[in-house]
């Protein structure tokens, strides 16, 4: 059995975070990473850009259309992610539409962005 | 002769700034360094050129010492953070390797910076501005007292549009032509809603608003130039249909004059022209889309001399072909006026009250307004009045309001 954690958390309160308090904590992800790493129970996974970077590609009789951001309404839940190497946005975007559940509820694109010892940006805002 | 220099560098500057910047934002792979360095390198033309005379070729000078001037930068960077001089050497390594630059290629640039502005990853409103701001090189204070918005929101609008294509990795490219339609539709629509901000503000305006369906007409223009996609031949002839009308629906007090009382000598019959001319060619492509069959329409209006001797059957027809394209109960609400102009007031009625039973435009003070208008014409007084009110109650505009107001007066006196 498989199991996917998703970090949720207040990107405003993390974005105040200081310099030291975020890299000890980029540090502390990483062990954890190793850890479960070397235990055999890391897969995959990523760290996300704020969702701010986010766009939602939704077919509907065979057209894709595109939009800015994460869906504004709650009534659609996360249901599975897929790690999708693309050259860009726009390959993202053609990858992201050939997902079948795109016919029914919606896919967020969102880019990973690095984890490094140190120099992250709080919060993992990028600008 | 000093003053002729400056006067030669400022038209280089209106012509080529956006051209340049185009470029440099390839080149670079970032907007603000890009726009940082087109200011350099004009920083640097005023210097020179007053000394070393104008180059043969302004723009590929502007757009080299730009390239010169962000290497600079960007090693001044690398000091404090060595990751920058890794970018600094890829730029100077590309510097060497590719040193022509073609008169396609940017053109195409141009073509790249529309579409990446216009990416519908962005939010709508940060499309409008970002256009402006990079394709037409607006300042973000004109931007935003256009759209009555406060310049920190507008500028905050912008720089999260720049991040995002920047984090996302929206690339500066045009789009594949499988794509191509459904990207250009994004473009053709953020245009639009350039020219109808300018267009439908156009009464009692300030001075400092700046001409935006001016700017809209230009962005047509420019993009007709770069693709000559039928719709897009379209949407420029509907701007400029639309635009001839301009000195006729606002009255000398701000108030807004309809089609059917617009003094039609005053329509601007060269753009008239120009607007028929692309309307013909797009429609004989047959590979046209629903602006272009909305500047048919404004055609037709066009050729008339009056609302009498407007060729209704044709404008039915047309909306039919319009409704079949993008389905909508505003654009079923137009078609039933234009029924009633064909068949009759009580025509019109009965698609009317039949949009209003589905419950479709219920609020809609135009779909009450076209009732009233329909029971005026078939002097039956007490539902015209009724619907005329129900019509006042739904409108928000000064201009609409005030207009509405008096035709109830008028029925009144009558």
């Amino acid at each position: 059995m498989k199991y996917l954690a998703l970090v949720y958390y207040d990107e405003k309160l993390m974005q105040q975070k200081s310099q030291q308090e975020w890299d000890d904590l980029n540090q502390e992800c990483i062990a954890c990473v190793e850890g479960l790493s070397a235990s055999g129970h890391f897969i995959d996974g990523s760290p996300l850009m704020p969702s701010s970077s986010a766009t939602t590609v939704r077919v509907r009789d065979n057209r894709v259309t595109v939009t800015d951001g994460p869906f504004a309404e709650t009534k659609e839940q996360l249901a599975g992610f897929y790690m999708l190497e693309a050259r860009d946005l726009n390959e993202a975007i053609a990858l992201a539409g050939k997902i079948p559940p795109a016919r029914y509820g919606s896919v967020e694109v969102r880019p990973a962005r690095e984890l490094m010892e140190t120099g992250n940006a709080a919060g993992g805002d990028a600008g | 002769m000093a003053e002729l220099l400056q006067a030669r560098i400022q038209e280089i500057y209106q012509n080529e700034s956006r051209r340049v910047l185009a470029t440099l934002i390839r080149l670079l792979d970032d907007f603000d360094l890009a726009e940082e360095s087109l200011h350099e390198a004009f920083s640097a033309a005023l210097a020179q050129w007053p000394g070393d005379g104008i180059p043969d070729n302004p723009r590929a000078w502007l757009v080299s010492t730009g390239r010169f001037k962000a290497i600079d930068h960007l090693r001044r960077k690398a000091r404090f953070d060595v990751s920058y001089d890794e970018v600094a050497e890829r730029l100077q390594a590309e510097l060497t390797t590719d040193d022509e630059l073609e008169v396609q290629c940017i053109e195409d640039d141009r073509l790249r910076l529309i579409f990446t502005c216009c990416h519908p990853s962005l939010a709508p409103e940060a499309r409008l501005a970002l256009t402006l701001r990079e394709v037409c090189g607006l300042t973000t204070e004109e931007i935003a007292s256009a759209f009555l918005t406060s310049t920190p929101t507008l500028a905050q609008r912008i720089v999260r549009a720049k991040a995002k294509i920047r984090d996302a990795k929206i690339p500066y490219e045009v789009p594949a032509a499988e794509q191509l339609p459904e990207r250009l539709d994004s473009v053709l629509h953020a245009i639009y809603l350039i020219f109808n901000e300018g267009y439908s503000a156009s009464a009692g305006d300030n001075l400092i608003r700046h001409d935006l369906a001016a700017e809209a007409i230009r962005l047509a223009r420019l993009l007709c130039q770069l693709l000559p996609e039928p719709e897009v031949e379209g949407l420029l002839a509907l701007l400029l249909l639309q635009d001839s009308r301009r000195a006729a629906r606002v009255s000398e007090n701000g108030g807004l004059i309809l089609l059917e009382q617009q003094d039609r000598s005053l329509w601007d019959r060269q753009q008239i022209d120009e607007g028929k001319a692309l309307t013909l060619r797009a429609l004989a492509s047959r590979r046209f889309g629903p602006y272009t069959v909305q500047a048919a329409i404004a055609a037709v209006h066009a050729e008339a001399d009056s609302i009498a001797a407007t060729d209704w059957p044709q404008i039915v027809g047309l909306y039919d072909a319009l409704l079949e394209m993008t389905p909508s109960p505003v654009i079923e609400l137009n078609r039933a006026v234009a029924l009633a102009m064909r068949d009759g007031p009580e025509q019109g009625l009965v698609v009317i009250d039949g949009l209003l039973e589905r419950g479709l435009l219920a609020d809609y003070h135009l779909a009450h307004a076209a009732r009233a208008d329909l029971y005026r014409r078939l002097d039956r007084k007490d539902e015209a009045r009724a619907a005329y009110q129900r019509a006042l109650e739904l409108a928000h505009q000064g201009p609409e309001q005030r207009f509405l107001a008096a035709r109830l007066a008028e029925l009144e006196t009558g």
